[in-house]
């Protein structure tokens, strides 16, 4: 999914003027509990207007890094600058960022509106206006009808665009997002996430998004910034992240990816008796070396004297994904759920190489 | 039983395979029911009948309002009642301002502290109020051993356990972390997000608490009578010994006045709410 292809909704009359975004940078981030360290080092520039994904396992480090800049954590050394301005001393309140939480975090004695106007209030705006803003900001997430509803009235999916609407009300410069689908059931959450990713081309409001889902980060994010052990193991667009992945770990991480021993000539490798490039722009390991392959760069055909055997089938729709043994190492391939058919468990398959160029990384 | 009850349960669950069949066992359910509720019910009542039965006997056995009649007219009661009902007051008062915000930052703050404040807001239950009373006669200067509200602090101790159990039971039910995150990265500080989010939301909490502790108050006796201070329970006590009837009779008009007084916190609580909901939804 490409971002130019979604649709971005009209403005609503009466919505506010997009904000804008601001240049936020994290800068040698440092952070540890009880010796553990949750950020090392961890430095990061998003840009005004864009959104970039923290993508990690789990205690990688990738929320403390968001409740850092939001000003929940403090940090043991590094700062915190948007625009040029040093925020690491600076309180929540003062910090101009709007969140939304992995957990519904409506105020249950509010209603939608109200929930919404909460932080106007706070701006000292006039009932009246605050009361239209709110209504501005509601109809901008799809929920006019719903603006008197209390929480528990209210499903998961909309009380979380409510909580993002309450966010944008106070027309924030950043935006902060901590797994706000994670809670919610698969087909609101690929709702919601287009919904939100359309908003915030239309706001052009710099929004980071924390995430351990790599297809709610590569969907909605003009970078992905891939997290390990606290510090940024990569930094790029989807795209590049998926192609050209700058370690065996981010490769792992994201996509599905299976591998196969290497022979290493140069600038090739020989992977299935087949001399492939090596990517270009790739580490390229100096020992016993293995590619790492996308289910779409291996091909199978049926063959009854073939070297390898189906062991399992799933079906995805339109694809159906092959485990496939191929001497010691089972592999990953994709074939098209029409002609998935032959290839039942334990029928013998011949497996082909069919990518243009290979990653290698160390074997082991 | 317990056996026979969960098996009923299943098969209430399940459902029997035809009409005939699940129709007995919907009625042996409602029989066992039936009972449960009656003996719990008669647990509960029979006490209370045979009270209002000998409040409304006179000195002979027979039935009359005399007793009734007589409350109004007995020295002491009101200024007793009044005490307890300030005393009650104050503890109520005391006893809010001190948990609320304790609770509140033991959930927030120090969440690995909750098992050492379920721990110590237990002391007051086990050790004896004569302890507490007698060891406060002993320590407190004789300006403070002769003020009558110095019970109101000693109430507050007593009060501690269910208050705080009530409080943190609110406070478990939603989410206090998040709640106040979200106030704070939408401008607010620390008095707007307690009066205007955790406190709505702990309003139930807060009526529990306030009924333990008038409950607590207008049944305390121990204390009291050590302290030499005429609250309530020891008019009670006190005029027993003349006229065991009207005691009864006085005993029964406070328990339906509390009873009153309670359901229209509760009601008054239950009104605001709709009220606030009616005028938001128009």
């Amino acid at each position: 999914m490409t971002t130019e292809a979604r649709t971005i909704p009209p403005r609503t009359p009466g919505a506010p003027e997009p904000p804008g975004g601001a240049r936020v940078s994290l800068e040698h981030l440092s952070r540890s509990y009880a010796g553990v360290k949750a950020l090392d080092d961890l430095s990061l520039t998003v840009e005004p207007g864009e959104l970039v994904a923290l993508l990690g396992p789990s205690g990688c480090g990738k929320t403390t890094a968001l409740r850092v800049l939001a000003g929940f954590e403090r940090v043991d050394a590094g700062r915190v600058v948007v625009d040029g301005r040093d925020l690491s001393r600076l309180s929540p309140q003062k910090r101009d960022m709007g969140m939304v939480f992995q957990s519904y975090s409506l105020f249950p004695n509010l209603s939608a509106r109200d929930n919404v106007a909460f932080g106007l209030r706070l701006r000292r705006q006039r009932s009246a206006q605050r009361r239209a803003s709110a209504e501005a900001q509601l109809a901008l997430v799809g929920l006019t009808e719903h603006a008197t509803k209390y929480p528990h009235q209210l499903s998961g999916g909309q009380q979380q665009r409510v909580a993002l609407a309450r966010a944008l009300a106070i027309e924030p410069r950043v935006l902060l997002l901590d797994e706000p689908l994670s809670a919610l059931d698969a087909k609101v959450r690929v709702e919601l996430r287009e919904q939100i990713r359309a908003l915030q081309q239309r706001l052009q409001i710099t929004t980071i998004f924390v995430t351990h889902d790599q297809e709610e980060a590569l969907s909605m994010a003009d970078r992905v910034c891939v997290m390990r052990e606290g510090h940024v193991e990569q930094l790029a667009t989807p795209e590049v992240l998926y192609r050209a992945p700058s370690s065996a770990f981010v490769a792992a991480f994201v996509g599905t990816s299976s591998r196969l021993p290497a022979v290493r000539h140069g600038d090739e490798a020989v992977v299935l008796g087949t001399a492939c490039p090596i990517r270009p722009g790739t580490v390229r390991p100096t020992g016993p070396a293995e590619a790492l392959l996308r289910p779409e760069d291996l091909g199978v055909r049926l063959d009854p004297d073939g070297a390898c055997t189906v062991v399992a089938r799933t079906f995805f729709g339109g694809t159906t994904r092959l485990d496939v043994l191929i001497g010691a190492a089972i592999c990953k391939i994709d074939v098209r759920s029409d002609d998935a058919a032959p290839f039942e468990p334990s029928a013998r398959v011949e497996v082909e190489l069919r990518a243009r160029d290979v990653l290698l990384v160390d074997a082991g | 039983m317990a056996s026979l009850v969960s098996d009923l349960a299943v098969e209430e669950v399940l459902g029997a395979p035809g009409e005939q069949r699940s129709r007995p066992t919907r009625r042996r359910i409602a029989w066992w029911r039936a009972v449960v509720l009656l003996l719990a019910a008669a647990y509960f009542l029979l006490p209370l009948y045979a009270g209002l039965r000998f409040a409304l006997q006179d000195a002979n056995g027979n039935f009359s309002f005399s007793s009734v009649r007589a409350i109004a007219h007995q020295p002491g009661l009101g200024d007793a009642f009044w005490l307890s009902a300030e005393l009650a007051a104050l503890t109520m008062v005391l006893t809010l301002a001190l948990m609320v915000p304790t609770t509140i930052y033991v959930h927030l703050r120090l969440p690995k502290l909750r098992p050492v404040m379920e721990l110590v807001t237990l002391l007051p239950i086990v050790f004896p109020p004569i302890v507490l009373i007698i060891g406060v006669l002993h320590a407190f200067p004789l300006w403070l051993r002769n003020w009558q509200y110095m019970l109101a602090l000693l109430y507050v101790v007593l009060a501690m356990p269910f208050v705080y159990r009530s409080l943190d039971a609110g406070l478990s039910a939603i989410d206090v972390k998040t709640l106040v995150e979200a106030t704070r990265s939408l401008g607010a500080r620390g008095p707007t997000t307690l009066w205007r989010v955790l406190l709505p939301n702990l309003t139930s909490a807060m009526v529990s608490a306030v009924i333990l502790t008038l409950a607590l108050v207008f049944g305390e006796y121990t204390m009291a009578a050590l302290a030499q201070w005429s609250t309530f329970p020891v008019w009670l006590y006190d005029f027993f010994q003349t006229d065991g009837h009207v005691t009864v009779a006085v005993s029964m008009a406070a328990l339906l006045a509390t009873w009153v007084l309670l359901s229209s916190i509760v009601l008054l609580d239950l009104g605001r709410s709709r009220r606030q909901a009616n005028r938001r939804r128009s």
